[in-house]
């Protein structure tokens, strides 16, 4: 197949036009449409990564050719070990996503549309090779977002909404600024093609492409103009990871968003930022990454982020807040890995997105399940869960324990790769990291204790426990933390190849 | 000597371990429905794992019967590439040696009695299925523990084994309490082994290789990275080395509950009885001891000293906790600390085979005592002591056994605990001699202990099961317990008799049975670190040691059994007023030294404290900078508003009004008359005269 990326992209446009012409009132049948629309993509997905050859060098299936003639601005899809499997779990998160979403009653139509769109955004961001397209993708993915926490979203959602558009819209403002920075330095080269990512990053990197057509000498204000562009970039990266201090619209977000979109948020969404921080910061400025005060501030970020998200975690008691700011935590570990530049710091960031991506997707599941069923989420509320919601407390459990790092749990693996590689570099912050794999160990487990073990809270006494369905979004998910826990190669098969490719960059 | 093909060899090990996880996995989805809740499918798994160890046992134990023999499926390209990142390469595999031969023996032998045990002790429970499926788990985690062949593994299997004590711990989920002890052990011991997962990395980083034969083999050739390739530059191999030993060492102190991160094994009683004496005794918490054995090689003489000193802290407080207490599993479960702390001793100072012979003894006759704790708790349906007395009629065969089982551990000579724990105290007695003053306290808490050890079994036995009844109702209701649950008790009291078995009534190290089969590993000496134990001098001072301190360890338990006889037996002796007179110290042990108050009240409560404040920071500071940005903006628009409409619009506006109001005056003058204009040119010319006239004056 010569377009498999494109059709993994953009069969869920189908499924877009498919529902909007469909009466309003045959709310299953959008439904069905919207699960077909999202499971085609997925088996192709999965062919995509049968079909990868991870000892191959560079970009596969690639797809190429000129869009915006005028402007140089090109149709440029191609993956690697990086992106494949987030693509893959896009693809999945989006299909249990439609079925987590079958209960949503209120605009039905719209909600469909909107997610079969934001599905678009999300894996045309991870093809895309080309600037202009992958902005154009991103921005596709804001605007679904920004209307499906807005309209189908708890009692704050408007506020959560216009904070988290406001939010990525700041980031969005800042990479601009670095894609035209790049792009006019660029064309000042005669490159005709000035949006491509890997050419970009070939000129830059082996120094070519320095600014200094557009600024005296390629430095300004005191700092090379690569340096400006390599922040503009981080900064607008930082935001959806999201790093802290910038960190506080996700809380918010989760907390007001439906679960299906906080399913998607926090599996895939973070994971963008994460990616664009890997894909644009370290392998197209692999000179200015690496600087020593760079890179050692990246760590202390991964750092801050990892301790402090754990211990704020620990204080909340909102259970969704509380896994939301748990995501704020483990997004560290991918800071903190990269920022090492060792095969295993930056190949365990790489497969903490993907780790991450399934362990709090189940975790928001399971939240889901206990709000539906208890319209809140007070974790002081309830207690004894177990006993009445056996199948589910089983579930939570496999869940939790991935999300503490469980070794036999896929998170582990990465989290030890990361603390593993960064200790070669930063024996200090790693050694420091620690403390957050204890403090997130002890609000998980207490979370787990206070809300299912214990007597059985009488109000709960007719819970019932999950059904079939609930179970369909979640089993998977519990299913894949254990397989690439017990064989992480399976993943990191994939990886590692890509890893070593950039790690050449340093070399 | 080949027994076996390397692959049918693989088979038998990989089956030890798996089929209990297998059995795991069908009762916990399957259970329910199987016949007798499917207590026969857990128990026959665990019999095939226990019928293969002993035949491995039997084979390479007995027939092969070589100190030095050891296997590991790498040598024969049997292992898994489990991660291949860059230079972290790690390959999976099994490692064998004896003693990881006779630890498969004795975790299958004796989980195989608990089994058996628990289909009595656990009959009727409303998740009687599920208890099954978590001790199979148990079983699974354990054995893996036991054959893994590089501490990566041995990491993650340790961490799994504490799963299983978090689920069996908290298994009264519906109560108030087990779930928060659960919490409070996998909790202390996540923090031993994320400093465990620290040592071993600094392991990485020293050698490039977390597999034991070839850490080993790098060690001993002095096969260090050089320092230029490393992190930490700035420190000397032996230093690194003895870090990254003591952080390893942090692990064990966890999870075999030495002090200070004892605190959860007590809590732990919380769980079943068999759990107890499966987890909490014989296994899991000798798992930091077997691990220490194991890492044996990598500890520099001061780790090695740190170890002895935490060993023997623990060996003295443990035991002055059981002194105390008035709960029969709390005095167990302090008697079980106090041992683990007596093993680390030995290995501390030196007594490798003294440390895990004693790993393996006690495992038998403290399973046997907690069953038997079991089998009276069950009678009783009471945990305190102070309910009970004069079980020896009704409970015959628990007593008999019960009581065997403390003559073993009290060091009785000829049964199994005397072997292993004479060789302890005397090889911490040699300690002393050599090296004098700081090195004597092993040796004077071992004996001060093992008089303490003596007396507080003594006092179990003699309130539990002599005398008169001190709660007749249940009395009246005591009986003995069926045989599914006496046999077990029985097969462990036997081994309580002969685990140690040797036909020298006072054998020297050398005549052990568990010395002609488990050699003391080659130490880091080699690598020209110095370990001192490898020299003549410490051989005579151990021959010297080997008398006093049997005479010191035989007084010991002498003085303990009359003690305890004249306290509790024969009442010639008032134990209340001891208790007076000792006031201000009996109140800080019967408080467990307040470790639990100086946690929870400090460490846990600055913990809580911190959390709050830094998610007030979050939400006051920095969300709430991100929302003045917010409100900044929006007063910001507001005024650019008001400035738009007044001042921009109002300049328009004035400009407007300004032309109006002109034009209106003008429009005055402006008449279109020519007359008019020729008036008002008049007038200006006039003027214009009058000030020039002016001017010139």
């Amino acid at each position: 197949m010569d377009h498999l990326l494109s059709l993994i992209v953009f069969t869920p446009l189908v499924g877009v036009l498919a529902v909007m012409m469909m009466p309003r009132d045959a709310k299953d049948a959008m439904r069905t449409v919207a699960a077909v629309a999202t499971f085609v993509p997925l088996v192709l997905a999965t062919w995509l990564w049968w079909q990868y050859d991870p000892s191959g060098v560079g970009y596969q299936f690639i797809e190429q050719g000129s869009w915006i003639a005028a402007l140089g601005v090109e149709y440029h899809v191609g993956v690697d070990g990086l992106s494949i499997p987030l693509i893959w779990l896009s693809t999945l998160l989006l299909f249990l996503g439609v079925f987590a979403s079958w209960k949503i009653d209120k605009g039905v139509k719209g909600y469909m549309m909107l997610l079969l769109l934001l599905e678009v955004g999300i894996n045309g961001v991870f093809c895309a090779l080309d600037f202009f397209l992958f902005y154009v993708f991103w921005e596709i993915m804001l605007l679904p977002m920004y209307f499906l926490i807005g309209v189908w979203g708890g009692p704050r959602r408007e506020y959560a909404a216009i904070k988290f558009f406001l939010y990525t819209l700041a980031g969005s403002v800042l990479m601009l600024l670095g894609i035209v920075a790049v792009y006019l330095a660029a064309t000042d080269l005669g490159v005709t093609t000035p949006f491509n990512i890997p050419l970009l990053s070939e000129l830059i990197s082996s120094g070519q492409l320095d600014g200094s057509s557009l600024v005296n000498e390629g430095t300004l204000l005191g700092w090379p103009f690569l340096k400006w562009i390599f922040v503009f970039f981080f900064i607008g990266f930082a935001i959806k990871v999201p790093i802290v201090p910038f960190h506080t619209w996700l809380p918010d977000a989760h907390v007001e968003a439906p679960t299906p979109i906080s399913v998607i948020l926090a599996g895939i969404l973070l994971k963008l930022g994460c990616y664009g921080i890997l894909r644009i910061n370290i392998q197209m400025f692999p000179q200015v990454a690496s600087e020593p005060a760079i890179a050692y501030t990246g760590a202390m970020l991964g750092l801050i982020a990892i301790v402090y998200g754990a211990f704020v975690a620990m204080a909340q008691t909102d259970f969704k807040r509380l896994v939301a700011y748990s995501s704020v935590s483990h997004m560290g570990y991918v800071l903190l890995g990269a920022s090492a530049f060792t095969a295993a710091g930056l190949s365990g960031a790489a497969m903490q997105m993907f780790t991450h991506g399934t362990s709090s997707a189940l975790l928001f599941l399971v939240v889901g399940v206990v709000y539906d069923r208890a319209h809140h989420r007070e974790i002081e509320g309830f207690g004894g869960l177990a006993n009445v919601a056996p199948i589910y407390t089983g579930v939570t459990t496999v869940g939790m324990f991935a999300a503490l790092g469980l070794p036999s749990m896929s998170g582990f693996v990465s989290e030890a790769l990361v603390i593993i590689g960064s200790w070669q570099v930063y024996p200090v912050l790693a050694s420091l990291a620690v403390i957050g794999i204890v403090i997130t160990a002890a609000f998980i487990l207490w979370t787990l204790q206070r809300v299912f073990l214990g007597p059985l809270n009488e109000k709960y006494k007719d819970f019932p426990d999950a059904d079939r369905r609930e179970l369909f979004t979640m089993i998977p998910l519990a299913f894949l933390c254990l397989l690439f826990g017990v064989a992480p190669a399976l993943l990191l098969n994939t990886i590692v190849p890509t890893i070593e490719s950039i790690r050449n960059l340093f070399a | 000597m080949e027994l076996f093909e390397p692959t049918t060899l693989l088979g038998m090990v990989l089956a030890i371990v798996l089929v209990p996880l297998g059995g795991a996995l069908v009762q916990i989805f399957f259970g329910r429905k199987l016949p007798r809740r499917g207590d026969w499918l857990a128990t026959a798994c665990i019999l095939t794992s226990a019928s293969l160890a002993v035949t491995l046992f039997w084979r390479v134990i007995v027939q092969i019967d070589d100190p030095n023999w050891s296997w590991s499926s790498a040598d024969h390209g049997l292992s898994w590439h489990w991660l291949n990142v860059g230079e972290f390469q790690l390959t999976a595999g099994v490692y064998l040696d004896n003693l990881a031969v006779i630890m498969l023996a004795m975790v299958t032998i004796i989980a195989s009695c608990i089994f058996f045990f628990s289909q009595g002790y656990m009959h009727g429970d409303r998740y009687y299925s599920r208890f099954f499926a978590y001790l199979c788990y148990f079983c699974f985690a354990m054995l893996g523990l036991v054959v893994a062949d590089n501490i990566l593994f041995l990491f993650m299997f340790w961490e799994l084994v504490g799963v299983g004590s978090y689920l069996l711990i908290g298994f009264f989920f519906y109560e108030e309490d087990p779930p928060k002890c659960a919490l409070k052990a996998f909790m202390t011991n996540r923090v031993g082994d994320v400093l465990f997962m620290l040592g071993f990395v600094l392991a990485w980083q020293l050698f490039g290789t977390l597999n034991y034969t070839e850490l080993f083999e790098r060690l001993a050739a002095g096969a260090f990275v050089p320092i230029e390739d490393r992190a930490f530059s700035g420190l000397d191999n032996h230093t690194i080395l003895t870090l990254s030993g003591i952080l390893i060492f942090c692990g064990a102190i966890s999870k075999s509950a030495q002090v200070p991160l004892h605190v959860w094994l007590p809590d732990a009683m919380a769980g079943p009885t068999p759990v107890s004496a499966l987890i909490h005794a014989a296994t899991m918490v000798a798992a930091g001891v077997f691990m220490v054995g194991r890492m044996y090689p990598y500890f520099t003489p001061e780790a090695l000293g740190f170890i002895a000193g935490i060993g023997a802290i623990t060996a003295l407080v443990g035991a002055t906790m059981g002194l105390v207490m008035y709960d029969i599993k709390k005095v167990l479960a302090y008697s079980t600390m106090s041992q683990l702390g007596y093993m680390m001793l030995g290995l501390g100072v030196g007594g490798y085979i003294a440390g895990l012979f004693h790993l393996i003894t006690h495992a038998f006759f403290k399973a046997c005592l907690f069953l038997g704790s079991g089998s009276v708790i069950h009678a009783v349906h009471s945990q305190d002591m102070r309910d009970m007395g004069g079980l020896k009629k009704k409970m015959p065969f628990t007593y008999g056994t019960f009581l065997i089982a403390t003559l073993a551990l009290s060091g009785v000579p000829m049964l199994a605990g005397y072997y292993s724990k004479d060789q302890i105290i005397a090889t911490a007695l040699a300690w002393g001699l050599e090296y004098g003053t700081a090195a004597w306290i092993p040796f004077l808490f071992g004996a001060v202990g093992a008089f303490m050890t003596t007396f507080y079994m003594f006092r179990l036995v003699f309130m539990t099961f002599h005398g008169t009844p001190r709660n007749a109702e249940k009395f009246a209701h005591a009986h003995e317990s069926p045989a599914v649950m006496t046999i077990p008790l029985m097969v462990l009291a036997t081994f309580a008799i002969f685990a140690g078995v040797t036909l020298h009534p006072l054998p020297a190290t050398e005549e052990l049975w568990f010395n002609e089969i488990v050699q003391q590993p080659a130490s880091a000496a080699a690598s020209g670190l110095h370990l001192a134990h490898d020299t003549l001098a410490w051989h005579d001072a151990l021959h010297t040691a080997h008398y006093p301190a049997l005479i010191v360890s035989l007084i010991a338990i002498a003085l303990g059994f009359f003690m305890a006889r004249a306290f509790y037996l024969k009442k010639s002796a008032d134990a209340e007023a001891w208790k007076k007179r000792f006031g201000p110290v009996h109140t800080l042990v019967a408080n467990k030294y307040y470790f639990d108050e100086v946690y929870n009240d400090g460490l846990i409560a600055g913990l809580h404290k911190l959390n709050h404040g830094l998610a007030r920071f979050d939400r006051g500071v920095i969300d709430g900078a991100v929302n003045s940005v917010g409100l900044l903006t929006r007063f910001v628009a507001f005024v650019a508003g008001l400035f738009d409409k007044y001042v921009i619009d109002g300049l328009v506006n004035f400009w407007r009004w300004f032309v109006q109001t002109a034009s209106a005056v003008f429009r005055v003058v402006q008449t279109g008359n020519a007359r008019d204009y020729l008036t008002w040119t008049l007038v200006g010319v006039l003027i214009l005269a009058a000030y020039l006239a002016n001017g010139t004056n």
